[in-house]
């Protein structure tokens, strides 16, 4: 049916994106909020005004304008000279700063985190000068070996053991070098507005000396930039790093005031440390620039001495990346660009391999030898023509030693050897007297059981020499001494009254059929399986009613005699569904028999080979004839009484 | 007054040839006349099936879609569907109107020799060198047969549909006619391989002609032989038999390019038609008039007891 077959195809649905909710009736309906509601507000409830990008920004003052609520007052003058220090109280920036900028966003965020001396690494001058203290009159001079122990353990013991290799944070790893890197930062290039570089683990400012005396003075390498694998989890942009409080507060290396100008990065003409002042007021990342003025530096940039040159000199070669980031494909040959992998190079010199010299009179074809049967190489053979059990893997030490033809290793086969003659009777003076007698009379016994079997079960499955007993006999015999890794076994099966021409040629048939006889149980049989449908193995299903002799009808036919003696008649059944379409009542209506009905008979019984005699219509001689797969005849009486009572059945119906 | 005397028929057997084509379609393997007469079909070895008018000899339509030569072809009582069977071993059922394929039907084992509809249209049976013929079921969409009768040892080389009953021919030898309402199978053994079996019109007789150069008419329900007929040449190819529309003759190809035209009851010879030199391979009788189209090679004719003048006046 159409509807059938429309269910074939696909019913598995694969479903992106989530779902929309439920829809529950009974909750009134939400109207929709319209566009023009859609606001951000911050919590004061004002309008949100996106200043920096994506921010959040700030807002100036209550709606735009500065002031509260109430409008705008003054706050009233108030002098005194009794109150002056009160005024003077120190401010820090914090003072000024309202909770948006305390908020997530904002320049002062207040956040919890670890303070400078709990932070790893952190190197605290006035704590690594206790510590260096503490170690002068510790134990162990000069060894701090009770911070080292309760160290906060942040740092990983591989940072540790760089540490105490004289490792700092901040240099690389690696031979030291002479020169000083300079440009610890890629070129500016353009400007990038909005997202700040990540900070670059390469800052070795610590290691910044404005005098720069000695010239055969090694430095540390310069560090990996590394690669940041946080994530990016908040709304903005690829590698976006909010305001770095650090910077504005004062936490970097350089000092940054905050009310201080910056530096100039533009000036190299001057030595030293620049410092230009800035016609600003407040600088620093946390504060932009207004429309009025117009800004042609990189306002969004940090500073590092190590952008300034010492000295004037030409560029350093190279781009200056190291570690995962200056990976390039700094190919010579333009046309290999593309075809080359990833992280790959042109080789500097190609060897060239010649292909291997061949003999003269190699000829790539292998050839067996035919006539080489395995029982001809002396030491394999035995164990070679027995069937493999279980396949090589199953093999142990002692049936592989056996394969390849190997000697035994010399030495005490067993660990009886090596005891003491007195112990060794003690050992067996126990075991002798758990297991009793028994043990010696199934050791005689079992002997012989084990030869028997092999023998039944080689001569079950695969009698070569059925006709002659005395040769099966032999050759069973032959199979047993293999088994027991005799090598002699030919010459001890041999009968001693055969030829000598008899002899070698039955020595030669009994390798080859032992080498050809496979057991059931051979890993090869495991490659096969017996046949699901054979529910047993001695019944066939043949039809009911079989024809009669084939013989009669021919001579019928020859003789021109039609009719009784050429025809037949079954029974058979049509389907159901066949009658229905053919407008006709099931004949059977009771059975699920179609066609002609089946029953099952033995494969070999005798009744197979025989037939039933013939009624007395025609010769009158019952006789037996044997025939493979012979049909067995329907009693002639009964065909004849269905064909009369099938004719009398259909005269009724027809009248 | 006398009514005037009833004009003397002439002999009832189809001698005037009415018209000849080429059918362009190389050897015709099987020509058939629908239900009614007034269409045929003939079956080519080069993968088409055509539909042609009887009266003028009109091609109407082609139907493509076998894989290999078409070798029988029926039309369903309606003419609304034909079905044809091919040694591509399938059975197909065509629309008439459109020229498409309705059904594509795949089970047999090898070439598909003979098929036809039952007298409903309800069912195909088909016949195939398999050995088996397989009766499927035109009304439902199944791919699989209603029944399969496998119980001939040989291939099947020919079947025919009555009513209630149906006849296959096999190269074993043996004609076997399964009768569905009785729900039993009668088996004649013929000795030599089968060729062609058909339904007397009374239903009383069968015809079957075997390789032996015989024809045979049996009854139905004995299995008694009633007449045999012999003269022509059947000795290696499958050629068609039949009977006359009012079975008065039995007619059958022959491999000297003739056809023969035997008198049912008595058995001889009344005609040979000169169809030409090589083997005429199928024929088929009008179901109602005295008409035969028979098929050589790529040439199909029609012959009529009358000559075609007469014929026109009508």
């Amino acid at each position: 049916n159409m509807a059938a077959d429309s269910d074939k195809e696909g019913t598995d649905f694969v479903s992106f994106g989530t779902p929309l909710e439920p829809l529950d009736e009974d909750e009134p309906l939400k109207k929709p909020v319209p566009i023009y509601e859609q606001t951000v507000k911050d919590e004061k409830g004002r309008y949100q005004r996106f200043h920096g990008a994506f921010t959040g920004g700030f807002s100036a003052g209550y709606f735009n304008t500065v002031g509260s609520k109430e409008g705008w007052s003054p706050a009233t003058f108030k002098s005194s000279r009794e109150s002056k220090a009160e005024n003077q109280k120190a401010r820090g920036p914090e003072d000024f700063m309202d909770e948006e900028d305390f908020g997530e966003h904002g320049i002062a965020p207040s956040e919890i985190t670890r303070s400078a001396e709990f932070q790893s690494g952190h190197k605290d001058a006035a704590t690594a000068k206790a510590r260096a203290v503490n170690a002068q009159s510790s134990l162990i001079p000069g060894d701090t070996l009770l911070e080292e122990i309760i160290a906060p353990a942040e740092s990983s013991i591989g940072v540790e053991l760089l540490k105490t290799m004289g490792w700092r944070e901040g240099q690389g790893i690696g031979p030291r070098v002479k020169r000083k890197p300079k440009k610890q930062r890629p070129e500016e290039g353009p400007r990038v507005y909005g997202c700040s570089r990540p900070p670059a683990g390469s800052e070795s400012s610590e290691e910044d000396d404005g005098e720069f005396a000695p010239q055969n003075v090694t430095f540390a390498p310069k560090d990996v930039t590394p690669f940041d694998f946080t994530p990016h989890l908040g709304l903005q942009g690829l590698g976006y790093r909010g305001l770095d409080p650090g910077l504005a507060l004062g936490q970097s290396a350089e000092h940054i005031n905050l009310f201080d100008p910056q530096l100039d990065i533009k000036t190299k003409l001057f030595g030293g440390k620049q410092k230009h002042t800035r016609h600003r007021g407040v600088a620093g990342q946390g504060f932009g620039v207004g429309a009025m003025e117009d800004e042609d530096e990189d306002i969004y940039q940090r500073d590092s001495m190590s952008k300034y040159d010492i000295e004037i000199k030409d560029e350093e070669p190279g781009d200056g990346l190291f570690g995962w980031t200056a990976l390039r494909n700094s190919n010579k040959d333009a046309s290999y660009i593309g075809k080359i992998l990833e992280g790959f190079t042109l080789a500097q010199k190609t060897v060239i391999f010649p292909p291997p010299r061949l003999p003269r009179d190699y000829r790539p074809v292998r050839r067996f030898n035919p006539g080489t049967f395995v029982s001809h190489v002396s030491g394999v053979s035995p164990a070679l023509a027995q069937p493999q059990t279980g396949g090589r893997h199953q093999l142990d030490s002692g049936q592989r030693r056996a394969l390849i033809g190997e000697e035994a290793l010399q030495g005490p086969s067993s660990v009886m050897d090596l005891l003491r003659p007195e112990d060794r009777e003690r050992l067996r003076n126990i075991r002798h007297s758990r297991h009793g007698s028994s043990s010696s009379s199934r050791s005689s016994s079992s002997s012989l059981p084990p030869k028997k079997e092999s023998g039944q079960t080689a001569a079950q499955t695969f009698k070569p020499f059925e006709n002659n007993p005395e040769k099966q006999e032999r050759y069973e015999q032959y199979l047993n001494c293999l088994k027991q890794g005799d090598t002699d076994a030919l010459e001890e099966s041999l009968d001693s009254e055969m030829t000598e021409w008899e002899r070698s040629r039955e020595r030669e048939e009994f390798v080859r059929a032992s080498i050809l006889y496979r057991p059931s149980s051979s890993f090869l049989s495991s490659r096969f399986t017996r046949s699901k449908q054979q529910d047993d193995d001695d019944t066939v299903e043949v039809n009911r009613d079989e024809e009669r002799d084939l013989d009669d009808k021919q001579t019928a036919v020859k003789m021109k005699m039609f009719g009784q003696l050429t025809r037949e008649t079954f029974e058979w059944h049509p389907d159901k569904v066949l009658c229905k379409r053919f407008n006709v009542p099931d004949p059977f209506p009771g059975t699920s028999v179609v066609g002609l009905p089946k029953v099952k008979r033995d494969k070999f019984s005798v009744f197979n080979f025989l037939i039933v005699p013939e009624s007395k219509e025609t010769s009158g001689n019952g006789y037996f004839c044997l025939h493979w797969w012979a049909e067995i005849q329907i009693p002639r009486d009964e065909t004849k009484h269905e064909i009369e009572s099938t004719r009398t059945r259909r005269d009724e119906i027809l009248t | 007054m006398s009514f005037p005397a009833p004009k003397p028929e002439g002999p009832q057997i189809p001698q005037h040839l009415l018209w000849t084509l080429d059918s362009q379609q190389g050897p015709v393997r099987a020509v058939r006349f629908n239900a009614d007469g007034n269409y045929f079909l003939s079956c080519g070895a080069d993968k088409s099936l055509k539909l042609w008018s009887a009266s003028k000899g009109t091609l109407l339509k082609t139907y493509s879609g076998h894989g290999y030569e078409v070798l029988d072809a029926d039309s369903s009582f309606d003419n609304s569907q034909i079905c044809s069977c091919s040694s591509d071993k399938s059975v197909i059922l065509w629309d008439v109107a459109s020229g498409q394929v309705t059904r594509k039907l795949r089970g047999h084992a090898g070439k598909v020799n003979c098929v036809q509809f039952n007298e409903e249209g309800t069912v195909m049976l088909s016949g195939s060198i398999d050995g088996t013929v397989r009766c499927w079921d035109v009304r439902s969409r199944r791919n699989e047969p209603i029944q399969i009768l496998d119980e001939a040892r040989d291939g099947i080389s020919s079947l025919k549909v009555a009513q209630h009953e149906l006849l296959t021919g096999s190269v074993d030898g043996r004609v076997r006619r399964y009768d569905l309402r009785m729900g039993q199978l009668h088996v004649d053994f013929l000795s030599s391989p089968i060729t062609c079996v058909c339904f007397s019109a009374d239903g009383q007789c069968t015809l079957s002609s075997s390789l032996d150069s015989t024809l045979r008419l049996l009854d139905k329900s004995s299995g008694e032989m009633l007449g045999e007929y012999k003269g022509h040449t059947m000795k290696g190819y499958k050629l068609d038999c039949c009977l006359s529309s009012k079975d008065t003759h039995v007619l059958s190809c022959s491999e000297d390019g003739h056809v023969y035209c035997w008198d049912l009851v008595e058995g001889s010879l009344s005609l040979k038609l000169p169809v030409g030199k090589a083997v005429v391979q199928s024929l088929s009788f009008h179901p109602s008039e005295c008409r035969l189209l028979t098929a050589m090679e790529g040439r199909v004719q029609l012959w009529a007891n009358e000559p075609e003048t007469e014929e026109t006046d009508t």
